[in-house]
């Protein structure tokens, strides 16, 4: 993925403005910024949830102007909320969202991701009944299912996880970068992750006051 | 790596939200019936608040059973995609590598059948109260048959474009109810014209005009008020 | 941040010098400037036109052989339903282009027609009672083309309550416009509906269609009425825009100058 000139805001606010940057398959690198210079926004821009003030995205081969199914199938969103329903299981939830993806959800394949993400034992209980950390893993176990999409676009995804559960995400991360997908994500605590070197994108140069 | 990963087709996206929402009414079965004990009270203050002469009763009776359903409809709908806003679902199904039309009607046909299909089930039960004959019963039933789904599909635009915004349920009920206005009256017209004893044939053709015409242009206006909506 | 006047899509539409110099045109600065001048000329057309029309109207045109001297609040009543019902047309025209081409004069004016097109529904409305009243004896008749503008002011105030509720002004730019525009879709449903529900239900005969036959004169009052509500029109929705202007683009550089210069167009506090 690559970008040229773009801008973003929000509301009347303009957060950052000229973000060239250069995404490559392979390589995961740490989105970082003081709070509420447009970090969400911007992984929002990105995944196509809203349009940018200025500038030119394109991800691999298509152009923002074509934002549509094709965009979408390109990348995977994990936003700051889990998106699961408390009254689903996890299974469940989790089928829900694989399905919407076109990720296989064969019960196998869902029961696969969640043991990865540590939470296969609480595979039929209801989401209510999670703690955050594993609600967390839950909707993170979805990644495990998308290993074939191209970009992975991740908020906070370290948010409320353990030890265990960072341990298991960095797996992933590894397991994903080698195979060729490329990562953006956001993180408040430093990352412990070795395999691939982060790299770092700091939005500090681009903030508009 | 392959190059276009997950395409979701339309039926899978429909399928999914639709069997997902109807899961979730089911496990809050108390929740989902609600707009139908309110169709149910809301009509019985009616003879109530006028009296129970049978006469006027039979008249007013469509009418009646119309604006309640109509009421009904809009006071359920205003939670359509407020819960999926709130917990970050609808945001997903929106990424999802599928036209949004797909959710969206998935969403109006989960609220037709959750808050439409009951109140077409006990409409003759209300007409009975009312003293409605057979014929213009038949006509109640067809009518909202026909009905309900324009109302669905109303209501879900005026909830796409009120998500999240304070006293959101009085502003959808001030957006929706003038667009319903036409169904509200070749509804309730057509029982009128059956009890007067005349066809209502052209009442039923102008009802299924508007329902196809409105199942065509609503989800993708639905669909662009939601995008415009989690901007 | 740069001068507004280059939206982006200016760029996208250079090359049609047509277009590129009506955007420029629409920009907002230009707007308010001229503007300025505009808006008094409006008011006088408007009262001129007015006072003639009313004279015209209530003094020179003959009494009417049916309903006698009551029939002239029709020179009210008439341009004031017409222009409610093509402001929101107009309005949604420019919401649509608003929408459309990210052009946000375009919005501006759309929200600024709002109150002005529900006051005149409401005009006619008030007007159509007292018309009613002295002619067929009760306050309101449900008669088709009264209960349209009815509900044509159901629906500006629809508009009205969603832009103002909804506090991102981007986002209340383009839900006003869909909301609009889905709205003018159904009027011609509505007004079809609303007469087939008339002609069903035969006490309501009585139908402001069955207006007196048009004398010379009569047409004349109420072509300068006509004009009148027009640039009424123009003039009120020019001042709510300017309004509504200078309030978004606080920011800018031309306001701070405008704000900070002596009387002469530093009106607006």
């Amino acid at each position: 993925m690559q970008t040229r000139a773009l801008a973003g805001q929000r509301g009347e606010h303009a957060l950052f403005a000229g973000l060239d940057l250069q995404l490559q398959a392979g390589s995961l690198t740490w989105l970082r910024g003081r709070n509420g210079r447009g970090k969400t926004s911007l992984l929002r821009l990105l995944a196509g949830l809203s349009t940018a003030a200025a500038g030119d995205i394109q991800l691999c081969g298509h152009s923002q102007r074509e934002i549509g199914p094709a965009w979408r199938s390109q990348l995977l969103y994990l936003g700051h909320q889990n998106a699961l329903k408390d009254d689903l299981s996890a299974t469940e939830a989790l089928a829900f969202l694989a399905r919407l993806h076109g990720l296989p959800a064969s019960p196998q394949a869902l029961a696969e991701a969640l043991n990865r993400l540590g939470v296969a034992h609480r595979q039929h209980a209801p989401v209510r009944t999670l703690s955050q950390g594993q609600r967390r893993r839950v909707a993170l176990a979805r990644l495990a299912l998308a290993v074939d999409v191209p970009l992975w676009l991740l908020d906070e995804p370290f948010d409320a996880l353990d030890q265990d559960g960072i341990t298991a995400l960095n797996a992933l991360l590894s397991d994903y970068c080698a195979q060729g997908g490329c990562v953006l994500l956001t993180s408040h605590q430093p990352l412990s992750l070795q395999q691939p070197e982060p790299q770092m994108l700091d939005l500090e140069p681009y903030a508009c006051s | 790596m392959t190059q276009s990963a997950a395409r979701a087709s339309f039926a899978a996206v429909f399928g999914s939200v639709l069997v997902r929402d109807l899961t979730l009414a089911w496990r809050r079965r108390t929740d989902a019936l609600l707009p139908l004990a309110f169709f149910v009270v809301a009509i019985s203050l009616f003879p109530l608040g006028v009296g129970p002469e049978p006469g006027m009763l039979r008249d007013m009776a469509p009418g009646v059973v119309w604006v309640c359903a109509l009421l009904a409809s809009m006071l359920s709908v205003g939670s359509l995609f407020a819960a999926d806003l709130a917990d970050g679902s609808l945001e997903q199904m929106l990424l999802a590598p599928q036209s949004a039309i797909a959710l969206t009607l998935a969403k109006c046909a989960a609220h037709w059948i959750l808050s439409g299909v009951p109140l077409i089930a006990t409409a003759p039960l209300i007409g009975l109260l009312f003293g409605m004959s057979g014929p213009a019963l038949l006509a109640l039933v067809a009518g909202l048959l026909l009905g309900t789904p324009i109302l669905s599909l109303l209501g879900a635009l005026g909830a796409a474009l009120t998500l999240g915004l304070r006293s959101s349920g009085m502003l959808l009920i001030l957006i929706v109810l003038p667009l319903a206005i036409p169904t509200l009256i070749f509804g309730a017209g057509a029982v009128g014209t059956i009890d007067a004893g005349m066809s209502a044939s052209g009442h039923f053709s102008l009802l299924g005009a508007l329902l196809i015409s409105t199942a065509m242009g609503a989800p993708w206006a639905i669909a662009a008020a939601l995008r415009i909506s989690t901007e | 941040m740069t001068s507004p006047s280059a939206t982006p899509n200016t760029a996208a539409a250079a090359g049609k010098g047509g277009r590129l110099r009506f955007f420029n045109f629409a920009a907002p600065m230009r707007f308010y400037a001229i503007t300025g001048w505009l808006v008094p000329l409006c008011w006088v057309v408007a009262i001129g036109f007015a006072i003639a029309g009313l004279y015209v109207g209530f003094f020179v045109a003959p009494t009417d052989a049916t309903q006698g001297e009551s029939y002239r609040i029709i020179y009210i009543h008439v341009p004031a339903a017409w222009m409610s019902m093509m402001l929101y047309l107009v309005m949604a025209f420019w919401a649509g282009i608003g929408w459309a081409f990210n052009a946000r004069m375009a919005s501006i004016v759309a929200r600024a027609i709002a109150p002005t097109g529900a006051m005149f529904a409401f005009l006619a409305l008030w007007t159509g009672a007292f018309w009613g009243k002295p002619t067929w004896g009760t306050w309101w008749v449900w008669d088709a083309r009264l209960t349209t503008t009815l509900i044509l002011l159901f629906l500006y105030l629809g508009y009205i309550a969603l832009v103002n509720a909804i506090d991102d002004q981007r986002r209340s730019d383009q839900a006003g416009a869909l909301l609009a525009l889905v709205g003018s879709i159904n009027v011609p449903i509505i007004y079809f509906s609303v007469q087939w529900w008339n002609t069903l239900h035969q006490g309501a005969t009585i139908s402001m269609t069955a207006a007196p036959k048009m004398a010379n004169t009569m047409l004349t009052g109420m072509l300068l009425m006509t004009v009148a509500c027009w640039a009424y029109a123009f003039a009120t929705v020019f001042m709510r825009a300017r309004a509504i202007t200078i309030e978004r683009e606080s920011r800018n550089a031309w306001v701070g100058k405008l704000v900070s210069q002596p009387a002469q167009g530093g009106q607006k506090t």
